[in-house]
Formats: structure tokens, sequence, C-alpha cells
């Protein structure tokens, strides 16, 4: 996969990732091996069709191999950049199992789903109308997903998005040089040919509830896609000081605001010369990178365990280490050095080492006696995780767990009749990915609910004998009405 | 093969919907607007859905424009009939001024979003005292309304540099049994801070039971201190610098007793004795670099309009 030189790179904010070729895309085709029981199927959270749309691709029916695609995944130009696909589809390809690359799933995603967009391609079947309307809170991946498959199922859809552009995590937080906004504006301009309506600054929970959008607003079913963003802090000295703060507040600032392009973006962000990032998943990654570009000197990672443990897509880390970020692995921060006027002067760590296994059977951390030391440093970020995001736990009448998640059932069904509930904000801070395919498996659960029969659906992959059903209606489908208990 | 047609966009026969339609008739039209001096200003913007939802103490996220930054301003008001919010804003800074500028009757805001925040919490309290500072005499009207609605006896008490910067006197009066105008220069009612009123109205009435203090963290802070030896219930409405409001940024992080709060999603309202008013005016200078900068293109450009 061609990139762009790391120095250069490093300091602009165009794509890393330049995409293959339609040489290197039919070559990479040619090394499927077309398996008689493709491991890559049940490893995709979607069940993307995966030897299928390659076979087209090699076939050159490059429109068939995008619909194919689109049946499955509506995001195939976001996916493919993003998907820890190294843990999924690649993981399990037997080409990848010895000396060899695994087959380059995820770039010959991409690159169907770039050439779709360069063509204006998308898939609007004529759709009948059934009458339903349904609401979808976040118009993040695990919302857009749902909200594609209840319009192809005819419903009457409706996204309702707090920030003042849709997209949730992949606009705030994915920044450009990982997911273009031009691609993320594609795949909702898609979303909005089936049908979808996308409502922005429109807070749920404190504008209206989820239960005045059922017994007041018309609505038939809602899914709840609210994310996991509320960021951690460790309770460190020094972490009220004017150069901390959260990974999402830098990425949102930046990403989201323009700061990068102070002062003709209003949003500033007062970034540091050398910037300390706390954590090493996929957000410190991305945290890292944009200081960089962003004109950092130099950039740390403080990580208390090792490389190996780190979260982060493979691809990310990569980028990062070549970009030139200094990665302290088994360290741990103790303390946040004023510089005297509020600002940070210093961070204080302390080195770790692998001790005893815990109940995870992981090898935990422990702190080295005495290895204390401090490095100069004048702004540090915190990417060590986040938690639910607390406004619909305020203000709706929803059972949670003791983690401040929706607690859903293993249809995604809240304790609400008609609400439903997916991504991080019920399975805490995850993937894209299994956002998205948390809002697609919510879909099948609320058509089941409203008991429409959606028999264009072709979920590929499946190939389960006719058990439970009834002349061709599956025992999960069924009519009821909903009924309000009385609190 | 399936009964309905698969059918691309060239030929789809379904109208495609823009996608960002308007569903809940609210375009952020500013419908007045009134200017209370020369730094401050009032804009009432219509949106039905949030006057209706909207309760004492909250606040909304404005973005003017697609290059603006997301600021918050808590709401002075709410007309549920006539379905409008209604902001009362000082022009301190880039954003604010430039809004005082641009915000004319019949624009629209980029966006407004909310009402936010956890509501004022009215309890059944018979006697409170109201205190708004400077700016602070807007967000604190609801309250004292909300207060006098639910019976309690009422002390509003707001506080002004000087005569000429005075705003809602009778629109605040309206809703106080008693009302106490401090001014800085003596211009107006009794010299003094507000302080110096709330000491004046704790000696008239020993039985106050809550205060609710709203203004500059400096005022508030002095509020506090006057009433934490009284046993009086002291609620101030933080305003730290904010991006998102929706408690995903921590950016609005406070520290209240030993806990750390987000006060967009935990507040605006905390327990004044407990808020460590230090810790939030040094995090209110966190981008007073930025600010001077800003400050200073923004008046660069102005002359550079004039000149033309």
């Amino acid at each position: 996969m061609p990139v762009q030189d790391p120095l250069e790179r490093a300091r602009n904010f165009s794509e890393v990732a330049l995409g293959f070729s339609l040489k290197s895309a039919l070559v990479e085709c040619a090394r499927c091996l077309e398996c008689e029981e493709p491991a890559c199927i049940p490893a995709c959270p979607v069940s993307i069709d995966i030897p299928g749309f390659i076979r087209k691709v090699g076939d050159e029916d490059y429109r068939g191999a995008f619909d194919l695609l689109s049946d499955a995944n509506l995001l195939p130009a976001i996916c493919g950049r993003v998907c820890p696909q190294e843990d999924q589809c690649e993981g399990v390809c037997p080409v990848g199992e010895d000396e060899l690359e695994p087959v380059a799933i995820g770039r010959l995603e991409r690159w169907v789903g770039d050439l779709a967009i360069e063509k204006g391609w998308s898939n609007v079947p004529y759709i009948e109308p059934n009458g339903f309307k349904v609401g979808i809170v976040g118009s993040g991946p695990a919302g857009m997903a749902c909200a594609a498959d209840m319009a192809k199922a005819g419903c009457d859809v409706t996204v309702y998005e707090a920030f003042h552009h849709p997209g949730g995590v992949l606009r705030y937080g994915i920044p450009e040089f990982r997911l273009p906004n031009d691609v993320i504006d594609a795949e909702l301009a898609s979303l909005a040919k089936l049908g979808v309506k996308i409502e922005c600054n429109t807070l749920v929970g404190r504008l209206f509830t989820i239960e005045q959008m059922l017994d007041e607003m018309g609505f038939d079913a809602v899914f709840i896609g609210t994310g996991a963003g509320l960021p951690k802090f460790m309770g460190i000295p020094g972490e009220s000081l004017n150069g901390v703060l959260s990974a999402n507040e830098l990425l949102t600032r930046c990403n989201l605001m323009g700061a990068g392009d102070f002062p003709n973006h209003d949003t500033p962000l007062h970034l540091g010369k050398r910037v300390a990032v706390v954590g090493s998943g996929n957000t410190a990654m991305d945290a890292m990178r944009v200081s960089l570009r962003l004109g950092a000197e130099k950039v740390y990672c403080v990580y208390r365990r090792t490389r190996e443990e780190s979260p982060a897509r493979l691809e990310e880390l990569h980028h990062a280490e070549e970009e030139g970020i200094d990665f302290q692995w088994l360290t741990a921060p103790v303390e946040i050095l004023d510089g005297g006027d509020g600002s940070v002067r210093a961070m204080r760590c302390i080195r770790m080492e692998l001790g005893e296994p815990d109940d995870s059977g992981r090898r935990r951390p422990v702190p080295i006696a005495g290895s204390e030391y401090e490095f100069e440093a004048d702004m540090v970020v915190y990417a060590i995780g986040t938690q639910a995001n607390p406004i619909i736990g305020q203000t709706a009448n929803l059972r949670m767990n003791k983690w401040g998640y929706i607690d859903v059932d293993e249809n995604l069904a809240t304790s609400m009749a008609g609400v439903f509930a997916g991504g991080d904000i019920a399975t805490g801070a995850a993937t894209v990915i299994l956002a998205m395919g948390a809002g697609r498996r919510a879909a099948r659960s609320m058509k089941a609910y409203l008991g429409i029969r959606d028999s264009e659906t072709v979920y590929s992959g499946q190939t389960e004998e006719h058990t439970g059903e009834l002349f061709g209606i599956a025992d999960g489908e069924r009519n009821f009405a909903r009924i309000r208990l009385a609190e | 093969m399936s009964a309905k047609q698969q059918v691309t966009d060239e030929g789809s026969s379904r109208p495609v919907a823009s996608g960002r339609e308007k569903t809940l008739d609210n375009d952020f039209e500013i419908v007045a607007r009134e200017d209370l001096s020369e730094v401050t200003y009032l804009l009432e913007v219509r949106h039905p859905m949030m006057a209706k939802a909207a309760q004492p103490g909250q606040f909304v996220i404005v973005i003017a424009h697609e290059a603006g930054e997301r600021i918050p301003l808590t709401i002075a008001d709410f007309d549920r009939d006539k379905g409008t919010i209604t902001l009362v804003i000082q022009a301190v800074g880039k954003t604010t001024q430039e809004m005082q500028r641009m915000c004319t009757v019949g624009t629209r805001l980029l966006g407004m979003v909310g009402p936010m925040g956890i509501p004022s919490h009215i309890g059944h309290a018979k006697k409170v005292v109201c205190v708004g500072g400077g700016l602070g005499v807007a967000p604190v009207f609801p309250q004292a309304r909300a207060f006098k609605e639910s019976g309690a006896y009422v002390i509003g008490i707001v506080g002004f540099r000087s005569k000429d910067l005075i705003f809602w006197e009778d629109k605040f009066k309206e809703h106080c049994d008693e009302f106490i105008i401090c001014t800085d220069d003596g211009s107006a009612g009794m010299k003094g801070m507000v302080t110096d009123g709330i000491k004046l109205a704790m000696s008239n009435h020993p039985d106050i039971e809550e205060l609710v203090a709203i203004g500059p963290p400096i005022m508030m802070s002095a509020c506090a201190e006057t009433t934490r030896f009284a046993g009086i219930k002291t609620s101030v409405s933080l305003n730290p610098i904010m991006v998102d409001g929706t408690g995903m940024c921590g950016g609005c992080r406070v520290m209240v007793g030993s806990d750390m709060k987000f006060a967009c999603v935990d507040g605006p309202d905390f327990d004044g004795h407990l808020v460590d008013f230090e810790d939030l005016m040094v995090r209110l200078r966190r981008f007073t670099a930025e600010e001077d900068l800003a400050m200073k293109k923004w008046s660069d450009d102005c002359r550079m309009m004039k000149a033309k």
C-alpha cells in the first residue's frame, strides 16, 4: 500500500494511505483462494460476502462488487480505512497463515468504496413505504447503519444529532488524514438518497425525551446510538492545569471545529511544543499524530504496558512509529507539574515492569520503586478510555447497568418497549465496525418488533436450515401490540 | 429475483430527500433584538420546541457560522407561547462582538442546541435570595420567577457597576417580594457590591433558607463566602469554557469538593460552598493568548472593512 513519506506526512493532514491502483487491486484479488468454507465471512461483524466481492473485482465487474458490498455494509470507504482487519477478516485469512501477508481485504474494500464515490454510484431500490416511523438517536456509525436498514425496509427514518454536523465519532474523533470528511459526506449522502432525514443541533434527552418520541412525536420504534464519549481522567495531581486535556477535546477542537486553522476558524487549541499523550489505543494514536501535524516538536506516548498489549490498530501504530513519535512503554504518569501560571511544565512518570497475571490472565504492570523521572512537556493529553454518555441515562427511564451503559438483551432491546440500543452506549468503547454491526442487529430486532416482513434483505453467509419457520415466516417475526406499563 | 426493482439513482422514481430537512421547525431565526447597553445585547431566537422544554438554570450552545466556535450561553428567558428562547450576551471577545454586529432581526444562527444542563432545583424553600451580578441578572431571572411561582418569598439582589448598565429592573422586580439594587459607584440603589446587599438581607431576615448566585466567578465566590457560616444552602451556576456541551470532551471540568464534575452534564448548578473557584478562574484563562490574537485580527478586519 503506497503511503505518504512519514516525515512529510507528519506535517500535513492529507490522507496517509494513498490507496491501491487498479493494477494493484487486480493483482491482490488474484491472491484470494476462494475457500470452500470462507473463514473471513463470519469474522466480519456485518458478514460481508468477502470472496464474492473480491471475485467480482477480479472479473472487472466493479459495479457488481459495489452492489455486493453495499448490501451488507453501507460505508465501505469508511470501514476499509478504519476497521481493525488484523483482528477480523484478515486475521483468519489462510493466505496469511505462514510467511505471506493475508489478502488485503480492507484495502480492497476501500478501493471499491472510493471508486463508488468517484463514480457517484449508489443503490436506491424502489422502497414501498410501510407507514412506520423510526427515530434514531445519534448519527454515528451505529445510528447510520440502523437508519439505512430501517429505511430500506420502508420506514420513515429520522436521525437526531446533537452536534451541528453529523457523523458522530467518524467526524469528531477520527482525523482527516485517516478518514477524510469528504468520504463521510459521501456516505451520508447515500443515506439521504434512501430517504433518511438527519436533524442536527438536536439534543435528545433534553430537547425532548425518548418517552416523548414514542408517546407524542409518533415514533413507533427508537434506536439509541449515543456513544461512550465521556472521557476518563486519572485523578493524579496537576490534572486541572491548563495544558491538560482529554484526547476527545483535542480531537473535537481539531477535527470538528477546525482549530488547526485558528484564527481563520474561531475555536482555539493552544497546542504545546512538547506533547505527552497517555494511553496507546486508537484514540491515543490519533491524538499524537494530530499533535505532530499541528506543529508539536516532540510527541511522547506514555503507556503503562508493553507495545504488544497496545490495543491500537496495527497500521496506526506502525504509521505513528514511522512519523517519529517517542514511545515510552511500561511507563505510568505520577504527577503533572505546574509551570507557575496554571500551565504545564513537566510530567513525572514511573517505570513499570510486568508482574503476576491478574484475573484476566494478562500480566499486570507494577511500578519499579525508585524509577521515577521527569521530562519536559507543556501539554498532556489523556487517551485512557471513555465511559457512557450520561444524558440518556439522566433523562430516560431505561434500565442501565452498573457502569452506566444501557442494559440490553441479546436482541439489543432495552427495558422500554420499542426502544433499542447498540454500539458504545451499550457495550462500552469499541470500534466503528462493531457499532455498525450493532446498528444492523438492532434493525433486525426492530423490524421483528414492528412486524415488518422484509423479504428483500439477503444476509450473505447465513446457511441455516428453515427451522423455526411456518410458511416462510420466522418465529422471531411476529405482530404484537406495544404495551406501555404504567410506572 | 425480487419483485421490487433495483433502480439506481439515475432512474429513481422516489423523491430524493436532501438529508438535512428540517423536521422540527427550528431554523434559529432571530426574531427580536435589544441593545441593553454598549456592551450588552439581547437576542430572542425562535425555537418552539426548546421554548417548551426549557427549564430555569439550563443553557444552550450557540454557533453563529461555519467557521465559528461553540459557546455556552445561559437561557435568560423562554416564552412557551411565542416559542422563543432569550439570550443576553456581553460583547467581551471576538465571537460575542461579532455576534453583536451580525445578529440582527431576521438573521439566523448556524446552530443553537439545548436546553443543556440539569435544570435548577426549585424546591419548597419558603424564603430565598436570588442574586445576579452584571450579566448574571439575566440568567438568575428564570430561577427567581420559578421560586416565586412555587410560593417562596423571594429577595432579589442585582449588582451593576453603574446606573447606565442596569437592565431588566422592572422585569425582575415583578417576581420579587423585596428588591435590592447595588451599584459600585452608588449611582442607583445602595452603594456597594451584591455581597453588601446579601448582608443587608441576611440581617433583616434570619430565616433565609436558600441563595442562588449567578455572575462572574469572583462574584459567585464572594457570595458563597458571605453565606458559608449562616447555614444558607447556596447554589452557583458555573461558566467554564465548553466545546460540545454534551459531556464528551471534559473541557468544562470543575472541582466540587474532592470530586471532578463536568459542568455541562453534572451542572451547571453546584453547591457554592464546595466549588473550587480558584481552579475555575485559572482554567478560564486557558486561551488568553488566542483570545487576544482573535480580537486583534477582528479589529484589523473591521478597520479594513470600514476603510473600503
